[in-house]
């Protein structure tokens, strides 16, 4: 078997009988056992589950009828999506052994499509985090290069799909937690529109930012994935309504003719110059294919970093209000109730969160809330008219995911400041709620891998795809 | 200074999180520093502009998100209370909270 499989190469290898899925997934646990103890992408596995799915799946094969869309494809789960059953930590001691009631509405519907859940992946906690440095089971390693990060919060999932751990796997993305780690991987990575996937069953961070999405070895397994998870949820009332396209026939369709706005503004001061090289060759590479390429300004991006910390805390202080030592996850105990909730607070939660929780409180406290909240959510909106304004001249914008490649471990930690401005040209797509693809764009010093981000218009997932697909197969990744 | 180690100590009270010395004056630089590049926002005029309260919303309707309120059987709550610290099912137990 090849190290990195498609769900197509899984399906026919499954149809031809040349390997059974229960085989598949042994395969994949031994390889498992074999590179994890050193990249440290899953947390937890789940084998009985993903053996009895494996059998159900053969039984399908062995009956000869037609196989669901993802039959047999071994998958990997972030650890911020529940799964029933099957321990689900957040990447957090808090919820050490927490153990979900039920399954995040997205992993159902992957499992009712035949995927073969292998277990769960490491990220920052509570998917706070750029570099999966914030877990408190240790970071994960880049694949590409051991001595540097996988980029967060989805560090494990990207990095589990690049490694050949996995064929697929889901994310999630608040600030940039699917793009960038994609990115820093070498593999695609998609962030669908706000309200495409259901939050069902996600542990929720920031509401208003958070989305699920996959990560694939090609766009067409992204694809794939979003197809099945895409779609209105009656139990998440912020999932739409609007009908979910054909995006398998979407992404082979010609992209000439299309016209692909640059923003100026994510070019700017702060950027490695050998991803804008890469960048800059992934353009040209549009124009080759028959794009229209228009240079473009979105006026408030410089302000986004700004915005995001400020609501994505407020909306973090809130949401992480619930682990108070009650009903789940960790309690510490101390002499009257108020004094347990401080000490199992204190005790479960990582320092970035604690930072975070500090910063939101503080932000939505009285006297500061219309400094800072109000003023966020205002800028906000002048963020989201960039993108309206972009969208109306142009089918999608076209920038790099990050401003660097992947860093050295331990070399961000010092400064969250820092850290923060790893996800200047993600934000602002969260912000906006629009959809955003990352696609590798070559490499840098012979093994660092860049992204190129393609942003959609919302609802516009088909159309990214279709972008991102036509430049993997001109050959981008290559750049 | 934005923030003062007394506005940590008031917000954390709030958020009922215990912080020790240490992290306290660490933290307090740390969202110094965020604060102080979040004045930034300052630079732009917000006085007519409306707050960003829901996200793409124009695609979704009141009638397309609201469900009729019915009762459906729901009977998890002896899987969720083995998930607690301390169930006394069917209750949650915690520390005494009236003083007789």
């Amino acid at each position: 078997m090849p190290t990195n499989q498609s769900i197509t190469a899984v399906r026919e290898a499954l149809k031809a009988r040349k390997i059974s899925a229960r085989e598949l997934a042994r395969d994949y646990y031994q390889r498992i056992g074999a590179r994890n103890p050193e990249l440290n992408a899953y947390l937890t596995l789940s084998e009985d589950r993903a053996y009895a799915q494996a059998d159900r799946v053969d039984t399908l094969v062995a009956a000869g009828g037609p196989l669901p869309l993802l039959a047999g494809v071994p998958m990997a789960v972030k650890d911020v999506i529940s799964t029933r059953g099957v321990r689900t930590t957040c990447g957090s001691k808090i919820l050490e052994n927490y153990i979900p009631p039920y399954d995040a509405t997205a992993v159902e519907r992957l499992e009712a499509a035949g995927a073969i859940i292998l277990g769960k992946t490491n990220c920052d906690e509570f998917a706070m985090g750029s570099s999966n440095e914030n877990s408190a089971y240790g970071p994960v390693r880049n694949p590409e290069a051991p001595d540097r990060v996988p980029g967060g919060s989805s560090g494990g999932s990207a990095a589990a799909v690049a490694a050949g751990l996995a064929v697929v796997s889901l994310g999630t993305d608040t600030g940039g937690s699917i793009r960038q780690p994609g990115a820093f991987c070498g593999i695609p990575a998609m962030m669908p529109s706000y309200g495409r996937v259901s939050r069902y069953g996600l542990i929720a961070f920031a509401s208003s930012l958070d989305r699920i999405g996959p990560f694939a070895n090609n766009v067409r397994d992204v694809a794939t994935v979003l197809q099945i998870i895409a779609g209105r949820d009656a139990n998440d009332s912020t999932s739409t309504t609007a009908a979910v396209p054909d995006y398998a026939a979407a992404i082979d369709k010609s992209v000439k003719g299309l016209r692909i706005g640059i923003p100026k503004e994510y070019f700017g001061a702060g950027m490695d110059p050998e991803v804008r090289k890469k960048v800059e060759a992934g353009i040209e590479l549009f124009r080759k294919l028959g794009c229209e390429v228009r240079e473009i300004r979105m006026p408030h991006t410089d302000y986004a970093i700004a915005v995001y910390y400020i609501i994505a805390t407020a909306e973090a202080s809130s949401n992480l209000a619930r682990y108070d030592g009650v009903r789940y996850g960790l309690r510490v105990d101390g002499d009257s109730l108020l004094s347990m909730y401080r000490k199992t607070r204190g005790t479960g939660f990582g320092a970035e969160v604690k930072r975070r929780i500090v910063l939101g409180t503080y932000v939505l406290s009285a006297g500061y809330y219309d400094a800072y909240y109000l003023k966020g959510q205002k800028v906000r909106s002048l963020i989201a008219q960039d993108f309206r304004d972009a969208f109306a001249k142009v089918d999608a914008l076209v920038t790099p995911t990050s401003p660097v490649p992947a860093f050295k471990l331990g070399e961000r930690t010092a400064d969250p400041l820092e850290m923060y401005l790893a996800d200047i040209y993600t934000v602002t797509g969260s912000l906006a709620g629009v959809p955003g693809i990352s696609v590798p764009c070559g490499k840098i010093c012979g093994k660092l891998p860049v992204g190129l981000q393609i942003f959609g218009p919302p609802f516009g997932e088909g159309r990214a795809l279709q972008l991102a697909h036509a430049f993997e197969q001109a050959g981008g990744a290559t750049v | 200074m934005n923030i003062t180690r007394e506005d940590v100590l008031r917000v954390a009270d709030l958020a009922y999180l215990d912080l020790s010395e240490s992290e306290l004056e660490t933290y307090r630089k740390q969202i110094d520093d965020v604060l102080e590049y979040i004045g930034k926002l300052n630079e732009l005029d917000t006085a007519n502009v409306e707050p960003m309260a829901q996200v793409l919303a124009d695609d979704q309707t009141a009638d397309a998100t609201l469900r009729d309120d019915i009762v459906v059987p729901c009977r998890v709550a002896p899987e969720i209370l083995k998930q607690a610290p301390d169930p006394e099912p069917p209750y949650f137990r915690v520390p005494k909270v009236i003083e007789r």
